[in-house]
């Protein structure tokens, strides 16, 4: 039984088409990024999989439950479901080992001890523990991503959502919050990725969505999309984000 | 697009949510005649009901004291939009030397600091007091004597501490780097303030603003112990000599007639700033 699967989903903001009728199913331990233009729809259907937007059509099942139900109480569905952002979001008003408890304490009902040695454990593994009593503000945008990563572990997700987390990093950021997401994606975990990062996507993705318009123009292993697009309209993007 | 039609699973979704909005809907109307009936039969039913309800709720007294109470209301409004002009530009300047760098401004920054800190400090009826019959007492030639005049005088005082407090939390809240890049374009502070942080820090503070000036509309009240003949003064006066309070409520609704319509255009003025500045963000 897949983990996630995704028919017709359709969302639109007024008159404007967001998502049209996207389809998607992910595998436990499957890496999918998601690549195209900005505008395409990669963030929206994030976010509409983490029950952030209500959609217009279609049907969404996680862990062999239809979620799109309006009778689902979201906060369910989310406390197994990780998200990080591509501006961090981390909550200035508390520490790094705060921010990292804060879900498992509030929502999951770990006990103080046992969530501040699991995050603390966590930040280790992600060299960060120097850093764990400090603010966020102190911290570099690249260090503040990884806790946010962490933050996003610390209530050990069956699926870990990443919208464009590299996005507002400089290059030589990037490498060391990348360096996360492929040791996660090779200690088995499932994620679903918005990414400009296409050496990224084509190294660390089980498989590859071409999103246009609101729409998967193609999906297929990396090694096929990278080098052997269907589309058109995918090559083309290809060719303007692809150095020659 | 035109040739999307919903699927029978979203016609069934779409049903499904109008009825759990429907449910929340009746929800919110039975919770909220519950409580109100509720509250309404315990004040009611209590055993002094009939007696509050004789000194407090006469119909006959509201009438015969609002034709008073109607002129007075006026002296009242009168000192607030007075006092209401003059606070906002004074608190504002007493904010901008509070902030203000400059060696040469400061004297004018601890003025700022001393008048916030004693000013605050000094319960507002005791400002009247000080005001009203002080001043007068000085015998200075070409001041008014009249016990209105620095009565309002003493509110714009006491409040421009206040609101300068509040205009300053504001201007504080301005991020650093809104500073920064307003000076990499070559603003100097005083044109930063007054183009890029005063006119951001104002909108933030709009709620907290009204706040006081809500505040400061009601103590117009305290002119009463000055003596000026205001509303409150009024229907006190009313208590006395029939030995009824209903003028009190009905000054406290016209009190709150007055607050309404403030409060609501800061509701409508802070949402519509929202939905400018946060056009397409979320």
């Amino acid at each position: 039984m897949s983990l996630l699967s995704v028919t017709g989903l359709r969302k639109s903001y007024g008159d404007r088409v967001v998502l049209d009728d996207v389809a998607l199913t992910i595998e436990p331990h499957d890496v999918i990024c998601l690549i195209g233009s900005s505008g395409s729809g990669k963030s929206t259907l994030l976010r509409c999989l983490n029950l952030l937007e209500e959609i217009d059509d279609g049907v969404i099942t996680f862990e062999g439950r239809e979620v799109s139900d309006p009778r689902v109480d979201p906060r369910e569905v989310r406390s197994r479901m990780g998200m990080v952002f591509q501006a961090y979001n981390l909550f200035p008003h508390l520490s790094v080992v705060d921010n990292c408890t804060l879900a498992p304490r509030r929502v999951h009902g770990v006990p103080r001890g046992e969530a501040e040695a699991r995050a603390r454990a966590l930040l280790d593994r992600f060299g960060l523990s120097e850093h764990a009593d400090k603010h966020p503000d102190q911290l570099s945008g690249g260090q503040q991503q990884r806790v946010a990563l962490v933050r996003a572990m610390c209530t050990s997700p069956t699926l870990l959502l990443l919208d464009e987390i590299t996005a507002a990093l400089d290059p030589e950021l990037v490498g060391e919050v990348l360096e996360i997401v492929r040791a996660e994606a090779s200690a088995g975990m499932t994620m679903v990725i918005a990414t400009h990062e296409m050496a990224f996507a084509r190294d660390v993705a089980t498989s590859v969505c071409f999103l246009d318009k609101g729409r998967i123009l193609e999906q297929g292993p990396p090694a096929q999309i990278f080098s052997d697009p269907r589309e058109e309209r995918t090559r083309q993007f290809l060719r303007r984000v692809l150095p020659a | 697009m035109s040739d999307w039609t919903p699927s029978q699973h979203e016609l069934d979704r779409r049903r499904l949510r109008r009825r759990l909005r429907t449910r929340s809907a009746l929800i919110a109307t039975a919770m909220t005649v519950v409580v109100f009936v509720v509250v309404g039969l315990v004040v009611t039913g209590s055993p002094g009901w009939p007696s509050v309800q004789a000194l407090f709720f006469s119909w006959d007294d509201a009438r015969e004291a609002l034709p008073d109470i109607w002129d007075a209301i006026w002296l009242n409004i009168k000192m607030f939009l007075i006092a209401e002009a003059i606070i906002l530009p004074l608190a504002m300047l007493i904010a901008l030397a509070r902030v203000s760098r400059s060696p040469w401004l400061a004297p004018l920054r601890v003025t700022a600091i001393v008048w916030t800190d004693v000013i605050r400090g000094i319960p507002t009826i005791l400002l009247v007091y000080l005001l009203a019959f002080g001043v007068p007492a000085l015998q200075l030639q070409g001041l008014p004597n009249s016990a209105y005049v620095w009565a309002t005088v003493a509110l714009i005082i006491s409040y421009s501490a206040y609101v300068a407090e509040v205009f300053r939390s504001g201007i504080e809240s301005v991020h650093p780097s809104q500073w920064a890049s307003a000076q990499a374009l070559g603003l100097t502070r005083g044109q930063t303030l007054r183009h890029v942080v005063v006119p951001q820090g104002v909108r933030r503070v709009v709620p907290p603003l009204l706040n006081d000036f809500v505040s400061l509309q009601k103590d117009t009240a305290l002119a009463s112990a000055a003596g000026v003949f205001e509303a409150v003064f009024v229907a006190r006066d009313y208590g006395n000599y029939n030995f009824n309070y209903t003028p009190l409520v009905v000054v406290s609704c016209f009190f709150i007639v007055m607050t309404v319509p403030l409060a609501r255009l800061c509701d409508w003025l802070t949402a519509r700033m929202r939905r400018r500045e946060l056009a397409g963000a979320l």
